[in-house]
């Protein structure tokens, strides 16, 4: 069963998550409750396809024992032939379910959220390395952090330290009732997003496009925009049911999104755009690729620098999108974007060009619609698949 | 020299602006005077002048928002 895709889903999760509101009103703890319920929620997600349940229970061994071993590495060394090799070992199972359906028929190594899980991986890794992650994790805790079922099939991408203070923190019926108000009201939000305004984007405009566009220029220029819009509100739509039944649960789930639509330039974007993938390749490639070359001194033109770390990141986030060309173009239009506004920022903070006032942020809101929009039309593959 | 003010003072040279002098709780990151490529060079800089490793996901830009802040963070794990 797809996760938030249909009422009969609400409709299990309320009667699952009855007994987490009434624990949580009178103020108990109910996390123990809540680990019961994700392993029946995981079983009813995953029921259709025994396929991608083994291989779901394949991929968390992995991760944990990989976790695991590697903590108890870096409690007595800290070699970095190993580090790179356990990344590349948590990185793995997903490279080879995108890989995989280039060479074989049956995908046995793919299943829905493994590109969302491989973050969670791979950041406890990174953060052992950093010292952040001394003592050995509980194992049930770890499982519940990879497992959590509200956010396993798109995210939003929680990091481990976070989530465990939510586990850690007592809440009282008050606060427990505050949550569940923020919790409730999020989902709400979420059936206006999803199912209302995205899906009457979808249904009365997109798949009637071809009645309602008098030329192929004017088809795919109503489809780029229609499609940026209903990209944002079914996106927006599932994470706000994400997170709202994570704030059910007591665990505050980061937010994936700030009024997109509303931001002044690509940089800005960036920051209100599916946030919690963003901020993930930031902290975990962007920065760690400059902070690397600075210590090492290998590239010392700034510019430069900041500019190949954005082409980095950029192309990374476009390739872990798929391996279709329409998503890895996605990745080096936004790399250019990124330069380009990297220059106009430093032009502009020497040359004042462009002041700062009312008039000019609303002119520079219009603009990155646009361009934000063209992006999405590239994502949408339509420039690629003549004829749909 | 105290350590606040030599915290603040070299937040001025990477910011490229002495207004954290002038306001020491102005928020960095909404004022446009750090961003990612910045939070680099200065926890470079910070690990290079105090000696101070700050791992990166530790920069939580909630917490590490104003140069007063920045500097509290850094003298508690001095």
């Amino acid at each position: 069963m797809t996760p938030y895709g249909s009422f009969t889903f609400f409709f299990i999760l309320a009667v699952l998550l009855a007994p987490t509101v009434i624990l949580g009103l009178k103020g108990k703890r109910f996390h123990t409750y809540n680990m019961f319920v994700s392993i029946i929620a995981l079983g009813i997600i995953f029921s259709s396809s025994i396929n991608q349940a083994v291989a779901l229970i394949v991929f968390t061994i992995w991760q944990v024992v990989l976790i695991k071993v590697y903590i108890a590495y870096r409690k007595k060394n800290n070699g970095n032939t190993i580090f790179y090799f356990a990344v590349i070992l948590s990185i793995l199972p997903l490279v080879l379910s995108k890989m995989l359906p280039y060479f074989s028929v049956v995908n046995f190594v793919g299943f829905l959220g493994i590109s969302y899980l491989t973050f969670k991986g791979t950041q406890l890794i990174m953060e052992t390395r950093d010292g952040l992650i001394k003592k050995d994790l509980p194992l049930s805790r770890l499982l519940y952090y990879i497992l959590f079922f509200p956010t396993i099939s798109s995210g939003p991408i929680d990091r481990y330290r976070r989530f465990d203070k939510d586990l850690e923190v007592g809440i009282s019926g008050e606060q427990y009732q505050l949550l569940l108000y923020e919790g409730l009201n999020k989902i709400f939000l979420g059936f206006l997003y999803k199912f209302i305004i995205g899906y009457s984007i979808n249904h009365f405009f997109i798949t009637n496009l071809r009645f309602i566009a008098h030329s192929h220029f004017e088809h795919q220029l109503y489809y780029m925009y229609a499609y940026s819009l209903y990209l944002f509100f079914d996106f927006a739509g599932y994470s706000a049911f994400a997170i709202g039944v994570s704030y059910i649960m007591g665990i505050k789930s980061p937010e994936n999104f700030n009024k997109p639509f509303l931001s002044r330039n690509i940089k800005d974007f960036w920051n209100r755009w599916h946030m919690s993938l963003s901020f993930w390749f930031r902290d975990y490639v962007y920065m760690r690729f400059v902070f690397w070359m600075t210590k090492k001194k290998w590239i010392k033109n700034r510019n430069l620098l900041s500019n190949l770390g954005y082409i980095l990141l950029f192309l990374l986030m476009g390739i872990w999108h798929g391996l279709e060309v329409q998503y890895i173009i996605y990745g080096v239009y936004h790399a250019l974007l990124m330069v380009a506004y990297n220059s106009f920022e430093r032009f502009n903070k020497k040359h004042k060009w462009w002041p700062q006032n009312k008039v000019t942020h609303i002119i520079a809101i219009i603009i990155t619609f646009h361009v934000i929009c063209f992006g999405f039309y590239i994502f949408s593959g339509q420039l690629f698949h003549k004829g749909v | 020299m105290d350590f606040k003010n030599e915290v603040i003072s070299l937040l001025a040279e990477i910011c490229q602006d002495d207004i954290v002098k002038e306001n020491p709780d102005i928020d960095l990151f909404d004022a446009g005077l750090l961003d990612s490529f910045g939070t680099v060079e200065l926890l470079v800089q910070v690990e290079e002048r105090f000696g101070i490793l700050v791992p990166i996901t530790e920069f939580d830009r909630d917490v590490w928002n104003t140069p007063n802040n920045i500097a509290i963070q850094l003298a508690d794990m001095q």
